[in-house]
């Protein structure tokens, strides 16, 4: 088997794929669900709902607020409670729409059948179609980017896309949500792969897989045989040695087709790569061949204290406490709730933040785990140098952020930075090296922007 | 339900530690240990005691009292590590009162007045070693061989083969190398006329020490495979143009070639950041070897050139940054 990797840096975690064989469970539904508006990159959701509407199962609640915005569709049926704030992922109140639930009734245009559909079967269906489908469906990149699926499909003038790579890495530790789905929707899957590439016009197609999943590398292998085999497309299954940060979409384009996105504001549709979530090619079938709006998703509920781990589809707007309490409840003491995995998730101030369609795992690290260990002196030992996967160097920025040289942050590159976190990781010193670098990357960016906007 | 932590990623941390980076490189320094006591015996044993004894006063009470820090970096490993490698460094029949001062020029001096640790432009050590070289240049120069027993301060001493490759080289007579031992007995350390450093003496266990680094992956092959591999080629290219150079396994097995190239030079806060970086600096520490070692004032130039091109290293760093990702994208 030939194994690939990208070419810089990268660490190695401790695994902990708790919940790699639990069967996906069917969450229970909420008693009420909330809807952040702001679920994706971009402007935030415009409801078109008020206080006392009737709503079901993927009524539409909220219209793009911009060219970059997704909509947002109701996951339950019911009376829209209030327009008001939640508590998001964010720490913050934010605006958002609550619904009361009641009973389970769907949008008659749904098809709730498990019928596989086919793309051959569907002639009708034009790279245009495909694409306008994705758009109105709310589909946004399921792997905890959320960005809008639509604008990845239709590039820029200036770049030309010449294939689409499937983001089945999963190199956080404990989550396994896409290594479920694709064990039980194969078939779904390779669907909405096709339809990516058709809507994207490429015939190429791959799918960058981490060989901590053997079972999924078989199992898509021999399935894209059985169904590209004799078609116009070309799809290829490629094994990749496991290392973090794997799955950063830099990354995983160096991975696969051996070309390195330039520094932004390069894309990685600029070296001819569109890279899509596993998950999200998932919701590109329901929504083009099923007709079902993304209000639905697979998230992981993990950790080393839980009772019963799991993995879980689930509505969204779905509070993390339901689902928590489906697996045995928090565990004693204090913890630490993460809006995904442990190396690049959000940790949570509530556990009523909803499910939300980024929200690939709800990762709980327990006791000793959850605190950081105080920092010692940098010994200069270049570990955060050897780790970084963008080639920066981490123990500079963050110097160079603590005495606020902002002018010097921005030669050495600080804008290039993924926010991996592998630095701080690997960090002997335990220096907090990453918190200091998002400061200088935030204001470096704002420096640029504010420079632009008076040319 | 305890408390909800919240902090910003990332949540996890490798197993990694400032301690067990200083301790790895401590257990690395065994086998030379273990070879010095067996070559040069109590007063090899009197002489690391009283290096490491005493760095770790000085590292304390400095931390204590001068800079009046509440959490001292006396359990790190830092202050042993530099206690050893100064002890490494010295003959074995120094006396308790040159080490302390040596001690006293390497924590005080080179290492705490700039911060303490990690912010110390100079190995400490080697400025230990080098300022006991100026102020005691006798004491310094007269080495005891090896198989000593219960001899200290009374201890045989002998001409280094370094000693003897300069004479030859100043003479400009092949001839006088003869006296030299094998290489493979310098890369044992195990000649009875054989005299050195006591840490410096067996190859062997030095590059042992090297191995277990870099399985352990405490420091990567670019500084040692670079400086040992300039010496090499240099010595190998002026043994071809006139015999009276020495050889170039006796070059590099000799005096304090690896113990400087696997143990100092790789010393992290000295040395540059990058891998490109490192290459360039441990070119050059070879380079300044070989011409200190054959055309300058003294018989061995490692200290030298390790200490000349510490002062480089923040040059080094500014200029010489990492490949970029993207950069070499097509």
């Amino acid at each position: 088997m030939n194994v690939r990797t990208f070419r810089i840096g990268g660490v190695h975690p401790e695994e902990n794929k708790l919940t790699h064989d639990v069967e996906t469970k069917l969450a229970a539904l909420p008693k009420q669900a909330i809807f952040p508006l702001s679920q994706h990159i971009g402007a935030p959701a415009k409801p078109v709902v008020v206080k006392g509407d009737k709503v079901k199962v993927g009524t539409l609640i909220a219209e793009p607020g911009g060219f970059v915005s997704a909509p947002i569709f109701s996951s339950v049926s019911g009376t829209v409670f209030k327009v008001d704030t939640a508590i998001d992922a964010t720490g913050y109140r934010k605006p958002a729409i609550i619904i009361n639930v009641e009973g389970d009734e769907w949008e008659e245009s749904i098809d709730r059948s498990d019928k596989l559909e086919l793309v051959k079967d569907h002639p009708e269906l034009t790279p245009e179609k495909i694409v306008s489908r994705i758009k109105s469906a709310g589909v946004v990149g399921m792997g905890g980017a959320c960005f809008p699926t639509f604008i990845k499909l239709t590039p820029p003038p200036t770049a030309k896309a010449e294939c689409v790579i499937i983001n089945a890495v999963e190199c956080e530790p404990y989550i396994t949500a896409d290594f479920r789905l694709m064990m039980e929707h194969a078939d779904e899957i390779l669907v909405g792969l096709e339809l990516l590439m058709k809507g994207a016009k490429v015939t190429k197609g791959y799918i960058g897989i981490e060989t901590n999943k053997m079972p999924a590398i078989e199992l898509l292998t021999r399935k894209c045989a059985e169904v590209f085999g004799t078609s116009e497309y070309q799809v290829e299954v490629v094994p990749l040695k496991q290392r973090y940060p794997q799955g950063g979409e830099k990354q995983l384009v160096d991975a696969v087709i051996n070309r390195q996105v330039p520094a932004p504001p390069a894309i990685p549709v600029n070296v001819g790569a569109i890279v899509q979530n596993v998950g999200t090619a998932f919701a590109v079938y329901e929504a083009v061949m099923k007709n079902k709006p993304l209000f639905e998703r697979y998230t992981t509920v993990t950790g080393k204290k839980l009772a019963n781990p799991g993995n879980f589809q689930v509505r969204m707007g779905t509070p993390m406490k339901d689902l928590i309490d489906a697996c045995g409840g928090m565990p004693e003491g204090d913890n630490k709730l993460l809006a995904g995995g442990p190396m690049m998730g959000k940790a949570l101030t509530s556990v009523e933040v909803p499910i939300c369609k980024g929200t690939n795992s709800v990762t709980i690290i327990s006791d000793d785990e959850a605190f950081r260990k105080e920092p010692q002196p940098c010994i200069r030992c270049a570990k955060c140098v050897s780790a970084c996967p963008m080639g920066l160097e981490p123990y500079l920025l963050a110097k160079l952020a603590a005495i606020q040289n902002w002018e010097r942050a921005e030669k050495e590159e600080v804008v290039s930075c993924i926010e991996c976190g592998s630095c701080q990781f690997t960090c002997p010193a335990h220096r907090p090296l990453l918190d200091n670098i998002r400061q200088a990357k935030s204001t470096v960016m704002g420096i640029i922007r504010s420079r632009t906007a008076k040319k | 339900m305890g408390k909800l932590i919240v902090s910003l990623s990332p949540h996890a941390h490798g197993t990694d530690t400032v301690e067990k980076n200083m301790y790895g490189v401590i257990i690395a320094l065994i086998p030379a240990l273990l070879v010095s006591f067996w070559f040069f015996g109590i007063g090899s044993a009197i002489v690391c005691a009283t290096s490491v004894a005493a760095c770790v006063f000085f590292e304390w009470a400095i931390n204590k009292f001068m800079m009046k820090n509440e959490r001292t970096t006396v359990c790190d490993g830092s202050a042993i590590l530099t206690g050893l490698l100064l002890g490494f460094n010295l003959p074995s029949n120094l006396p308790v009162w040159i080490i302390i001062i040596g001690a006293l020029f390497a924590i005080g001096v080179a290492k705490m007045t700039f911060g303490g640790l990690g912010n110390n432009l100079f190995n400490p050590a080697l400025v230990g070693r080098c300022a006991l070289l100026v102020a005691f240049p006798a004491q310094m120069t007269t080495w005891p061989k090896v198989g000593q027993g219960w001899d200290y301060l009374d201890a045989e001493t002998g001409a280094t083969p370094l000693s003897i490759m300069k004479d030859a080289i100043k003479h400009g007579d092949a001839s006088l190398l003869d006296k030299l031992p094998s290489s493979f007995e310098l890369f044992l350390g195990s000649h009875p006329d054989g005299a050195g450093a006591m840490g410096e003496i067996c190859a062997l266990a030095l590059l042992l020490g090297l191995a277990y680094m870099l399985w352990k992956k405490i420091i990567t092959w670019h500084i040692p495979v670079s400086i040992i591999g300039t010496v090499f080629v240099l010595a190998a290219l002026m043994h071809l143009a006139h015999p009276a150079y020495a050889d170039p396994f006796a070059v590099i097995f000799s005096g304090g070639l690896m113990l400087g190239a696997i143990f100092m030079a790789t010393d992290y806060v000295t040395s540059p950041m990058t891998a490109k970086g490192q290459l360039i600096y441990g070119v050059a520490i070879g380079v300044l070897t070989i011409v200190i070692r054959n055309w300058g004032a003294y018989p061995e130039g490692m200290s030298f050139a390790i200490l000349i091109m510490n002062a480089f290293t923040p040059l080094i760093n500014t200029y010489v940054k990492p490949k970029r990702f993207g950069e070499v994208a097509k």
